[in-house]
Order: C-alpha cells, then sequence, then structure tokens
C-alpha cells in the first residue's frame, strides 16, 4: 500500500495528533492545508452566492424594457462588483481552496510547503472582500465602471481607493498561494512522484502558479496607477496631462487574459482527472494534455489586444493579435479531442462529477467557438462589447469554469467529509443546471448578434423576448445552485452513507489511497509508490 | 412547418434588416460597401463550428451510448494514437488559415481610409454625441456640428417608476425605444465617409450595426474609420463602451440620403449656421457699450 510506513512507531506521535478542539484555534490560526483548503471552499462558495445574488439583480431589471427596481447607476455597480466578486472571490479561491486539499494528497506530501504563508494568504481574502463591499453602504456607492476598471471612467468614482485596496490584498494573497503551490509542487513529491506522473490537475496548478505570480504583479501596478492619477495628481491615463487611457488597457489585459486561463486550466486539470475515473479508461495523451496547458499558458502573454480591436490599434497590430488569438483554438482543440478520445472505448458510468464534466467539455466548447469567431478581427468589430460577448465568457467560466469546480467538489466531497453525497439529488442539480444554464446563456448570442450592447440596463423592444428567456434561465439557475448548497450540507453533516478510502470504482491516484474522510494529517511519511495506483503512473517517455 | 422553417431562416439570415428585430438570430448584412465582410466571415465561422460540434459531440454522444458500463462495456487500455493526433492538429491549422486569410482581406480594406469625399468629426460626450461636418467634395464645410442625444419620448419613458410602455415609442410602425434621437447624423448615399472619432470625457464607441463595424471615442487620440452606405435609410446604433450611468441611453442615428438631398441639406445647414453667427455678431457688438 501507498502509505506503507503507516505505523511506524517512532510517527505515531506526529501522525495521530488530530485537529485542535478550539474553534478559533482550528480555524483562524490554521496551518493545516486541509482546514485551509475547506476554509477557502467555504469561502467561494459564499462569494458564489453573494456574487449571484448580484446577478439576480441584473437579470431582474432585464426581464423586461424599462427601468422597474433599480437606478442605472446601482445596475452599473451590480455588473462590476458581479464580475469582481466571481472571479476573485468565488472561481480563483475555489480553484486555490481544490489545490490546497488536494495537491499534497496527489503528489504524497504531508502539507503545503509553506504552511504560516497559507494562512495569511486565505485571510487576506475576506478582509479584501469586507473592504470591496462595504462601498456598497458608502455615500459614494460602489465601483461602477466596469471589472475592467478602464479609466477615465473609473477614476470618476468615489470608491477606487477601496477597490485598488481590495485589489492589492486579493494580489497579494494570489501570489503567495501560488508560490506555496509552486513550492510544493516542486519540492514535496514523494519519491517516485516523477513530474511526469503527476496528476494533470497537480499539472495545471503548475502552470496556473507561475501564470499568477507573472501577471497579478502587472494588475496591482495597473491600478495603483489608477490611484495615484485619482489622488496623487499623476497623469499616467490622462490625455490632458501627457497620458493616454489606451495604456491602462494594455497593462490591464496583459494581466486580464492569462488570468482568464487562470481560471480555465485548473478547471482542465479537474476534468482530466473525472474522465478517465467514470469512463475506467487511462487518460488519452497525457503528455500532450500537459503541453497543451503549457501552450496555453505560453500563449496567454501575447494576445492581450484582442480585447481591444475597437480602440484603434494600427493594422499591424490587429493582424498580429488576431493570428495569435487563433493559435489558441490548436491547443485547446488537442484537449477536447483528448477528452472525447478518453471516453472512447470507455466503461462509462455517468455519477454527478461524470455529468458535470461531460457539461464541461461541450459547453466549454460551445465557449471556444464563439471565442474563435471573437478572434476574427472583422468580425469582432461587431461583437464586440455586446452579449455575444457575454453569452462567450458566461460560457467558459460558469459552464466552463465554474462546473469543473462542482464536478471537482462532488468527486472529492466524499475523501473530504468521509461520506457519500446524495446521488440522486446531486442529479437533480446537474440537470436543473444544465438546462436552466443554457436557457441563461444561450439566447445572449442572438442578443449580441442582433446589436444589443453588454452593461446597459434597459433595452430596446426588439430585445424583449430574449431577455425574458435569459432572466428565466437565471432565476432558475440561481435557485438551482440552491439544491448544490442541500447537497453539500447534507453530505457533510447528516449522510449516513460512509464512502471507501477509493470512492469511486476507477478512481486512481495517492488521494485515494488515505482513508475517508482524510486524516488530519496524511503523508507523514512519503508513501512508496506504485505506478498501478497513480492516474498516469505509466507514460510513454 | 414551412412557415416555421422560413421564419427561422428569415430571422437567422436577417440579410434585409438594418436594424434590430424582434427574435433576430444573427447579424445584418448592412448596408455599406464594406459591412458585408464580417457578415460574411460571421457566418463562415459559424458554420465550420456547426460541424466540428457535430463531429465532436456526436463522438461524445455515440461514446456515452455505446461505451456505459451498464450495457456491459469493457474498458479499452490504449492511451495513444499518433496518426489521430496529427490529423487533429493539422485539420485545426488549416481551418484556421482559411479564416485567417478572410479576415486579414477584411481587415484590410476596412483600414483604408484613403480616398474619402468627406469627413465627419465624432465626439463622445457623457452621455451625447457630437458630429462636426468637416469637409465635403474637398471643401471645407463652415460651422456645421451638433449634439445628438436620446428623444424626449424614450428619455421619459425610461425614467424608474415613469409606468409608460416602451413599446408605445414607435416611429413608423418600428419601435424605436432608446434608439432615437433629436439630430440625427444625416450622410449622401454612395460617398466615401471618413470619420474621425474622439471622446470628450470618458471613453465610448460609436457602433451601428449596419455599417458593421464600431470604434472606440477615446479622450486624447483620434481613430479614423470609414463608410460608404448604399441604401438610403435610417440606421441605429448605440454606445457600446461603458461611460456610466446613462451609457445604455445614447443612441446613435444615421440618416442616409442621396447626394442632391444631402447637398441641400447641407446648405440649408451652412445658411443657417452664418445667419445665427450674424445674429450673434449683432447681440454681441453693442455690449461693451452697455457696460460702459
Amino acid at each position: 500500500m501507498a502509505h506503507a510506513a503507516h505505523d511506524q512507531h517512532d510517527h505515531h506521535d506526529h501522525e495521530h495528533h488530530g485537529p485542535p478542539k478550539n474553534f478559533i484555534e482550528r480555524w483562524v490560526f490554521s496551518t493545516n492545508h486541509k482546514d485551509i483548503g475547506t476554509l477557502y471552499l467555504v469561502f467561494a462558495l459564499t462569494m458564489f452566492f453573494i456574487g449571484g445574488s448580484f446577478a439576480m439583480v441584473i437579470r431582474a431589471e432585464l426581464f423586461k424594457p424599462g427601468l422597474q427596481l433599480v437606478q442605472p447607476y446601482f445596475f452599473n455597480e451590480m455588473t462590476t462588483l458581479h464580475a469582481l466578486v466571481m472571479i476573485f472571490g468565488a472561481i480563483m479561491p475555489a480553484f486555490v481552496g481544490l489545490a490546497n486539499w488536494m495537491i499534497p494528497l496527489m503528489v504524497g506530501a504531508p502539507d503545503m510547503a509553506l504552511p504560516r504563508m497559507n494562512n495569511l494568504s486565505f485571510w487576506l481574502m475576506p478582509f479584501a472582500f469586507c473592504v470591496l463591499l462595504s462601498t456598497l453602504f458608502m455615500p459614494g456607492g460602489g465601483p461602477a465602471g466596469g471589472w475592467t476598471m478602464y479609466p477615465p471612467l473609473s477614476l470618476q468614482g468615489e470608491s477606487i481607493a477601496y477597490t485598488v485596496f481590495a485589489v492589492h490584498l486579493m494580489g497579494i494573497s494570489s501570489i503567495m498561494g501560488a508560490i506555496n503551490i509552486i513550492a510544493t509542487i516542486l519540492n514535496m513529491r514523494a519519491p517516485g512522484m516523477d513530474l511526469l506522473k503527476m496528476p494533470v490537475f497537480v499539472w495545471s496548478w503548475l502552470i496556473t502558479a507561475f501564470l499568477l505570480i507573472a501577471v497579478m504583479p502587472v494588475l496591482a501596478g495597473a491600478v495603483t496607477m489608477l490611484l495615484t492619477d485619482k489622488y496623487f495628481g499623476t497623469n499616467f491615463f490622462n490625455a490632458a496631462g501627457g497620458g493616454d487611457p489606451v495604456l491602462y488597457q494594455h497593462i490591464f489585459w496583459f494581466f486580464g487574459h492569462p488570468e482568464v486561463y487562470i481560471m480555465i486550466l485548473p478547471a482542465f486539470g479537474i476534468v482530466s482527472e473525472i474522465i478517465p475515473t467514470f469512463a475506467r479508461k487511462p487518460i488519452f495523451g497525457y503528455k500532450a494534455m500537459v503541453f497543451a496547458i503549457a501552450s496555453i499558458a505560453f500563449l496567454s502573454f501575447i494576445v492581450w489586444a484582442h480585447h481591444m480591436f475597437a480602440v484603434g490599434l494600427p493594422m499591424g497590430a490587429e493582424i498580429f493579435f488576431m493570428y495569435a488569438t487563433m493559435l489558441i483554438a490548436v491547443p485547446t482543440g488537442v484537449k477536447v479531442f483528448n477528452w472525447v478520445t478518453t471516453m472512447w472505448g470507455g466503461s462509462m458510468t455517468f455519477e454527478t462529477p461524470m455529468l458535470f464534466s461531460i457539461a464541461f467539455v461541450i459547453l466549454f466548447t460551445i465557449g471556444g467557438f464563439s471565442g474563435l469567431m471573437l478572434a476574427l478581427a472583422p468580425a469582432d468589430f461587431q461583437y464586440h462589447d455586446t452579449y455575444f460577448v457575454v453569452a462567450h465568457f458566461h460560457y467558459v467560466l460558469v459552464t466552463g469554469a465554474a462546473f469543473a469546480i462542482i464536478a471537482a467538489a462532488y468527486y472529492w466531497l466524499p475523501k473530504w467529509s468521509g461520506n457519500m453525497y446524495n446521488e440522486t439529488w446531486g442529479k437533480i442539480h446537474f440537470w436543473s443546471s444544465v438546462i436552466s444554464v443554457n436557457v441563461l446563456f444561450f439566447p445572449q448570442h442572438f442578443l449580441g448578434l442582433a446589436g444589443m450592447p453588454r452593461r446597459i440596463p434597459d433595452y430596446n423592444v426588439a430585445f424583449a423576448n430574449f431577455n425574458m428567456i435569459s432572466s428565466i434561465g437565471g432565476f432558475w439557475f440561481g435557485a438551482s445552485q440552491l439544491i448544490f448548497l442541500g447537497v453539500v450540507i447534507h453530505a457533510v453533516f447528516f449522510s449516513k452513507k460512509k464512502s471507501p478510502d477509493r470512492s469511486w470504482e476507477g478512481a486512481k491516484g495517492l488521494e485515494w489511497t488515505v482513508p475517508s474522510p482524510a486524516p488530519f494529517h496524511t503523508f507523514a511519511v512519503p508513501p512508496v509508490i506504485n505506478d498501478d495506483e497513480l492516474a498516469h503512473g505509466h507514460v510513454d517517455h | 412547418m414551412k412557415a416555421v422553417a422560413a421564419t427561422a431562416l428569415a430571422l437567422f439570415g436577417g440579410a434585409v434588416w438594418a436594424n434590430p428585430q424582434p427574435d433576430q438570430l444573427n447579424l445584418t448584412k448592412g448596408v455599406t460597401t464594406w459591412s458585408g465582410e464580417p457578415y460574411f466571415l460571421n457566418n463562415v465561422a459559424f458554420g465550420v463550428c456547426v460541424v466540428i460540434g457535430i463531429v465532436v459531440f456526436g463522438a461524445m454522444f455515440i461514446s456515452m451510448f455505446k461505451f456505459r458500463k451498464s450495457r456491459g462495456a469493457v474498458a479499452e487500455k490504449w492511451t495513444h494514437n499518433t496518426k489521430l493526433e496529427a490529423l487533429w492538429t493539422g485539420v485545426p491549422i488549416i481551418i484556421l488559415i482559411v479564416l485567417a486569410k478572410l479576415a486579414t482581406t477584411g481587415l484590410v480594406s476596412f483600414a483604408d481610409t484613403t480616398g474619402s469625399e468627406m469627413t465627419i468629426k465624432v465626439t463622445g460626450y457623457q452621455w451625447k454625441w457630437r458630429y462636426d461636418y468637416v469637409d465635403y467634395q474637398g471643401k471645407a464645410v463652415e460651422k456645421v456640428g451638433f449634439m445628438s442625444k436620446l428623444d424626449g419620448r424614450s428619455d421619459r419613458t425610461r425614467q424608474l417608476g415613469s409606468g409608460m410602455d416602451p413599446g408605445k415609442v414607435t416611429v413608423d410602425g418600428y419601435n424605436t425605444y432608446l434608439l432615437d434621437v433629436d439630430h440625427p447624423l444625416v450622410l449622401p448615399i454612395n460617398t466615401k465617409v471618413r470619420f474621425v472619432i474622439t471622446g470628450a470625457d470618458v471613453i465610448h464607441s460609436w457602433w451601428v450595426p449596419a455599417l458593421g463595424w464600431k470604434m472606440d471615442a477615446i479622450p486624447g487620440v483620434i481613430n479614423s474609420a470609414w463608410t460608404n452606405i448604399k441604401e438610403p435609410g435610417v440606421y441605429r446604433g448605440q454606445c457600446a463602451e461603458l461611460c456610466g450611468q446613462d451609457h445604455g441611453f445614447m443612441p446613435i442615428v444615421v440618416k442616409a440620403v442621396p447626394k442632391a438631398e444631402f447637398e441641400q441639406w447641407l446648405a440649408t445647414q451652412q445658411d443657417e449656421a452664418k445667419l445665427l453667427k450674424a445674429s450673434q455678431t449683432a447681440q454681441t457688438a453693442p455690449a461693451p457699450k452697455g457696460q460702459g
């Protein structure tokens, strides 16, 4: 067995001491990767519901033409905060939480490499979001210039200092988290866990962590320049003072494009673990999968201006960024084809994690298709800043990133809690979500093509029907997530059905060799690696 | 059934419409010499996506049906197939090269603003547009320029809790709620018009779907673009870059008219401008005396 040294006497004391009994001591001062992972996941779920409630306000106002509920400025606060909360508060912390929980378990490490820093990176997050969301209750209101914070508009807001401070805190948190993940993966793998035997999820996070370290400081720089432009008399982005508003967009998207891959690469990793498990067949083209993730990460640095096709770039720049963007379709296509081929010839069952993963592959690919269309600059002159774009990035972020996170939660919940979730309710959650999310986002393609700009609180009557359909889908999708909350609470606290160590028949990897629930300390002694136990133990070299 | 199919086809291939239609499914082909480019590119790219989608999702659904454990499927062990992998790396590259070729042609023709017969300066303000006629047929236009903002009916209707029905804001039977202005931009047809576009306060974006493009209006930056409208008509659009609380309420209306009509209109505007200037001079001249 992998934890062969489990009951060796000299490690006895260390291995079996449990978590601190005191609540504060356990959760606030925690240096345990599992507890910090749990904190991240709970935080992300909370933010998912807060950000979701903002989305409900948006969809309610857009239910029919005319303003019924909120003033336009408040509507802009909602769109801005919905994005900031979902990106920085829900998706990213959820992935970091999964990394915290699973990376040490997957590579046979006793904990993260830097446990105290791990505590700090988590506890910065709640403060960051208290600062950000507190602006809603202040006289100047919350940020309303869009999550991209383009100047000069963002400088008109009175909450910019709060927003910038919150972004700095999130950035520091992300950078520390990324350093921790890199250090853990490179230094703490059990002997025999070669880099090319690591789970794809671990690979995806290794690459994502490098992206984070590369681009979070760029965002910090951009928002700091906003701050000094607003309060300290600089003119980085002020044309009247010799600055350039377009400069901000270049800096922002140099962060922003890698950022969107930061939100999808770990999702690729998750799906690459789940599909082989339920297809009972090793992943097709392991090395191609890893190489594709690395290629996408590299390309993410040279495509930023495809967010700016309408700012009046020189033709040469438009052509370069268009070609570079189109290239991304190749490694992304390889990934999709590999997932499909992994399923081909397998022996599949369709438990909830698998259902969400299959939906991920299909719906993320639809988001990829609209991405390819958006890459074509002359067509983007029409699509840019319309609901077509909104549909595109919700397909990749909701049915992409969020679905992968939900799949991961169902997949590893038995390992975390020791209990099986209720499969029937899991499936109800799946079908309700997958139908409603398409009712919600698919009509938005049509709205964009017909000419509806994004970020508007009210619209012409021609756009009425699809907006109403979209809103109905939105409320339905929002309500569906309450089922998820119920399933998780039930599984953690009330479920009577205990999970075996290997929660899924076809599951491979070190995380399934430890008991369920995973004890407070695991792999205090490095496991002896048996390649047959690993999901990717036999990679052709 | 035939009627449904016909409607669906019409909604998808909305070539005949210049302005948003209820339940419109696709881009408009537009009304200019260039606006067919994004429309064509959009349709080709969409077609490519549909074909790839059918292949990929088809393979997925077949495998979900065939390779189920409940049907007694036994998992195979293979994890590689070099030929297949080369194929699905190579074929997309070829498809991308074709799309890139088409798109590049469109970009090159869009970037060519030479040979224009008139120039319009567009300035974005929070939350209205200003149009200045700079030159026409090689001659400078004197003092023809105006602000263009949301029409009064839309503006009253759009207030929170107005209780007014957006469906009743119509012009000639077409719903113009939030898509109508007090002073439209008047342009001649069959004329290559160059736009110089800038912003006065924050970034806006000037977008009329029937013209086939949008261009950001950025303070301190002057962007250029061009159009050549083929058919007379009224073409509606909106600001496409978030510019503050009334971003959704600064529409754009282009009224394209035959050249002769345009020239007449321009002459009237120039005369009015002259008269206005004369009356202003008359009014302001005695002022110092009065202040004496």
